[in-house]
């Protein structure tokens, strides 16, 4: 099998699943009615993608297996997930704040891959970017209000920020199974996209009245590779104790 | 001050519609997150392509107790139906 490939696919599959696992939890649990229908939909469009991905990736892996096994008999250091997407809940800010840096990450990341010489990716990348414009401008709208809002929404979403900035440098990791999809896709490798990133970010910061943690800052990484927080582990044993229990079942 | 977000009353015209028809309320601090939240609320089956909100307080209605003297009178008045005339062949569809 096409090792790099099979990470690189597994990789933008994990970033959505997870994410979208995470996003679950909060159903039925919003702020508001409206904010609750908006994350549930941001959250079923992202397991839309996560499953197009993974399908690929099961085809790569070509051991007769599908999007449905990878998803839910990996294990944790089996999953490339980025760790921000695992970083827990919190309170609405923190959710919010994880949400925007994924999502603008997402939309250039999705812009690029459109145009990849790998048409499966091109197809995906093409289908998922109408649903990621959307949540980026969402979660920047909301982002900007909670910012220049009052002193208690500010406050919180200035510490979210803060609190997740760190996470935030993995995003833009070039190591080589990055390299090899770009010099294979023709498209440029994730590190191309930290400058787009952080004047979006940056833009929007502003607007918030946030203020923009140094981008020089120390970064973790790992998630890539396997190497995960302590949250994943829960993530995980929730969402893969059905299938784990009962093999193979379907309803 | 009310810590309630305002209410928008939602208009959404479909693909083949001509119109905006009225499908429900929501709530919204403002004008941009109201569309937002329509778009979320009340297109996710693909109901429409267009959507209008208005701040509910922005709509004028008229009053259930006036709905004698506003509209019976036009009830027999079949003189104001333009049904009286020939149509010729050619524009009978219009």
């Amino acid at each position: 099998m096409n090792e790099q490939k099979y990470a690189f696919l597994t990789r933008m599959g994990d970033h959505a699943l997870i994410l979208s696992q995470q996003l679950c939890k909060l159903c039925g649990k919003g702020p508001a009615l409206e904010e609750d229908m908006a994350l549930a939909n941001v959250a079923l469009d992202l397991i839309g993608q996560a499953r197009l991905w993974l399908q690929y990736a099961a085809e790569v892996q070509g051991a007769g297996g599908d999007e449905d096994q990878l998803a839910f008999l990996r294990d944790a250091h089996q999953f490339h997930n980025f760790l921000l997407v695992e970083q827990p809940n919190g309170n609405y800010a923190d959710t919010l704040m994880r949400q925007f840096f994924f999502d603008t990450w997402h939309y250039f990341r999705l812009q690029a891959l459109s145009q990849s010489a790998d048409p499966r990716i091109a197809e995906i990348a093409l289908k998922s970017i109408k649903e990621v414009t959307y949540h980026v401008r969402r979660t920047g709208d909301l982002i900007v209000r909670l910012g220049d809002g009052t002193e208690e929404s500010h406050a919180r979403v200035q510490s979210a920020a803060n609190e997740l900035w760190m996470y935030t440098g993995e995003m833009f990791e070039a190591d080589d199974v990055e390299l090899a999809e770009a010099a294979a896709g023709g498209i440029e490798p994730a590190s191309g996209l930290r400058q787009p990133w952080l004047e979006h970010v940056s833009q929007v910061f502003a607007e918030a009245t946030l203020a923009l943690p140094s981008p020089d800052a120390w970064m973790q990484k790992g998630g890539l590779h396997g190497r995960h927080t302590e949250q994943l582990g829960y993530i995980l044993a929730e969402m893969q104790y059905l299938q784990r229990a009962y093999p193979a079942s379907q309803w | 001050m009310s810590k309630e977000w305002p209410l928008w009353e939602i208009f959404i015209r479909s693909q083949h519609g001509l119109a905006h028809k009225h499908v429900g309320s929501l709530h919204a601090p403002d004008a941009e997150m109201a569309i937002n939240n329509a778009r979320d609320v009340y297109t996710r089956r693909n109901e429409g392509v267009s959507i209008w909100a208005v701040r509910a307080s922005d709509i004028v209605a008229s009053s259930p107790g006036d709905k004698t003297a506003l509209f019976e009178p036009s009830n027999n008045k079949v003189y104001r139906h333009p049904t009286f005339f020939p149509m010729p062949e050619e524009v009978k569809n219009l």
